[in-house]
């Protein structure tokens, strides 16, 4: 169930990369990887961000979780100590930030050390943070395991990841997430590399966590079937800029941006039956190198005008009930 | 029935391994029909792309193909040397393999790469006709001929694996096999590539094996279905048949298991447990660990490969869920 209290706020959130060129490796141009984006979290929902590859969804996890530091804007995230700006922690602040928000990557045959043990892998976090007694970790960590379907733990805990299998790595890499009790997560593809057969359980796993545990998720995805599952609302991301957000079933079946709905109507159905209706557009999505300030979808939108040309790139508004849409043309 | 292009008749192929045999490929037969496109579904390590590799023997050195036949248009595949393959290989048979960079040699031109092919498997073209061939090749499978003699690392990925479809559609084969095309690709990307493939294929009337991962995928491009678990053909229908009346207790998992953006949002069903080892499968039915409807036979025999009625082939001592 969503509440309405904002656990995290981004605002006006931009990432820059430098492209180097010469001797001297000076910038000579900018991706524009997250261009000013807002986007506001609550307490309990699970946020879908969604788009292809190279739309900057990865990034935003990263500057969610201040693994990368943002060139301008800020997060809020709302704790019970009072609201802190993610972007400006620093030091002691910083490391008790980690406590709060975690993150799940996508593949668990890199994200897990190969030279750790299981318990090794998920007390870790615990150790940093200085929590418990080495007692109460280990119970902690069993504890977890268990909870997580790796049972009975003891006879994983000093097992490697290569003795494990695909599904059973994502869930001691959740395990890991969520020792440290975290309020927030950044789950970034943690299903993509499963199987169908072994995925589904893993979606169960995190979203009956979720509730257990009160957390929070940012979903980051390009499988929009699967975020239809695990979010209760979706945005869209294309080359840097939020064009779409809305509740899900809303999303898939009332889709307003001209990229949504290409993007909605190229998605296969698993259904022989089933005829889509396809939106076509030009192209493939292109890298957003020293971008023009108009709208980002202009060269592959099919209803873009020279009112679209002109101006800058339209803001997220609101056409009714929550459905936020970045487009002059809707 | 002579209207088979490709028979494939209990087909079996082991990895020799320092653990021992892995049978990736076990007991498998299939027909293709010509002018037919047969997908392969399976989760990795189930054995599809053993299959495609086995077909046009393009194995590695610790795998073996030992057992078994595979007819194309009568001639048996698996005596034969390399040397009487390679005449089979891109002239009768070819494949799309799912890394298009890794099957593009970087040094070359596209054209000549596409050449290449041809100057060996049809030598009745002369230069010109060539020339002209990889244009229609090219404007075939959606590229502009103008960015025929660039380098594959100046095409973007989507355009690469257009460039290889159209290599492995040069020699006019009878048969393409398509590993996983798509699977790297965004998906506005692969929705344009799967509308393009499924035209070329109704045009050319080219028999096609497409293996995927993807059941969504499958539905779109195939007129058939086999669905593989731990090297073995579980079920194998219609395209409409799998997914309205599947049979089989792993279809039918597969498919509850298997999210869509479209219609009614429905339980998403969990199979217990994980695909096996194959350096050690369960005896019988090798999905008996995972089935709900399992009973001691099923630990013991092997349920056998057989026809429910209509094409409708199933290997399951319970079909259906039934006793």
């Amino acid at each position: 169930m969503t509440e309405d209290r904002l656990l995290v706020n981004i605002k006006n959130l931009s990432k820059l990369f430098p492209v180097e060129a010469g001797v001297f490796r000076r910038a000579k141009a900018f991706v524009h990887a997250v261009s000013n984006l807002n986007l506001q979290i609550h307490y309990g929902e699970s946020v879908g961000l969604v788009g292809e590859s190279g739309c900057g969804k990865t990034t935003t996890g990263k500057l969610v979780t201040r693994l990368i530091d943002p060139t301008e804007g800020s997060i809020e995230l709302n704790t019970s100590h009072g609201v802190v700006d993610i972007a400006s922690l620093k030091g002691k602040t910083l490391k008790e930030f980690r406590r709060t928000v975690q993150m799940i990557f996508q593949d668990p045959y890199e994200s897990l050390n190969p030279r750790l043990t299981i318990y090794d892998t998920v007390v870790e976090p615990l150790d940093v943070q200085g929590i418990g007694t080495i007692r109460e970790r280990e119970e902690r960590v069993s504890h977890l395991l268990e909870i997580v379907g790796l049972t009975p733990a003891s006879s994983f805990l000093f097992r490697y990841p290569h003795e494990l299998s695909g599904g059973q790595r994502q869930r001691v890499a959740i395990a890991r997430a969520l020792v440290v009790n975290p309020q927030f997560v950044v789950a970034d593809e943690p299903t993509s590399m499963l199987d169908v057969s072994v995925r589904t359980g893993v979606m169960h796993l995190m979203q009956d966590l979720a509730e257990r545990f009160d957390v929070t998720y940012l979903y980051i995805t390009h499988d929009l079937a699967v975020a239809r599952y695990m979010c209760n609302r979706i945005a869209v991301m294309y080359l840097g800029k939020l064009v779409e957000l809305a509740e899900t079933e809303e999303l898939l079946h009332h889709p307003l941006h001209p990229y949504a709905r290409a993007l909605l109507s190229a998605v296969p159905v698993p259904d022989p039956t089933y005829k889509r209706k396809r939106v076509e557009i030009k192209g493939g999505i292109t890298k957003p190198i020293n971008p023009p300030p108009r709208c980002r979808f202009y060269e592959r939108c099919p209803i873009a005008d020279n009112y679209c040309y002109r101006n800058d790139h339209p803001p997220l508004e609101d056409k009714g009930g929550g459905h936020m849409v970045a487009c002059y043309k809707v | 029935m002579t209207d088979n292009v490709l028979e494939v008749r209990n087909l079996t192929m082991h990895y020799r391994t320092r653990k021992g045999p892995v049978f990736a490929v076990d007991d498998v037969s299939f027909s293709l029909a010509r002018g037919e496109s047969l997908g392969l579904v399976g989760e990795s390590g189930c054995g599809k792309t053993s299959v495609a590799i086995s077909l046009l023997k393009l194995l590695p050195d610790n795998a073996e193909i030992i057992g078994g036949e595979i007819l194309l248009n009568g001639t048996n595949l698996v005596p034969l040397s390399e040397a009487e393959m390679n005449k089979f290989r891109w002239r009768r048979i070819s494949m799309v393999f799912q890394a298009a960079m890794n099957a593009l040699n970087p040094v070359y031109t596209v054209e000549e790469q596409i050449l290449e092919a041809m100057q060996y498997h049809m030598p009745h073209l002369d230069d010109a006709e060539m020339h002209q061939r990889v244009d229609e090749l090219f404007e075939l499978v959606g590229l502009d001929p103008a960015f025929k003699n660039q380098y594959p690392h100046q095409y973007s990925g989507g355009m690469r694996q257009r460039a290889v479809i159209a290599m492995a559609l040069s020699c006019e084969p009878d048969i393409i096999i398509a590993d996983e095309p798509t699977t790297a690709l965004d998906v506005i990307v692969q929705d344009q590539l799967l509308k393009r493939i499924r035209e070329i294929q109704k045009q050319l009337n080219m028999a096609m094996i497409y293996i995927s991962h993807d059941v969504a995928v499958i539905a779109e491009v195939s007129e058939r279905v086999g669905v593989m678990y731990a090297g073995q053909m579980a079920e194998m229908a219609s395209t409409e048949a799998i997914f309205h009346r599947p049979i089989h207790p792993y279809t039918i998992g597969l498919m509850s298991a298997f999210p869509s953006i479209v219609g009614e949002k429905t339980e998403l069903v969990t199979l217990p447990g994980e695909p096996p080892d194959l350096l050690d499968p369960p005896p019988g039915c090798r999905f008996h660990p995972r089935c709900p409807y399992a009973t001691s036979i099923c630990m013991k025999e092997v349920p056998e490969f057989k026809d429910y009625g209509g094409g409708h082939y199933v290997a399951c001592w319970h079909p259906g869920g039934e006793g």
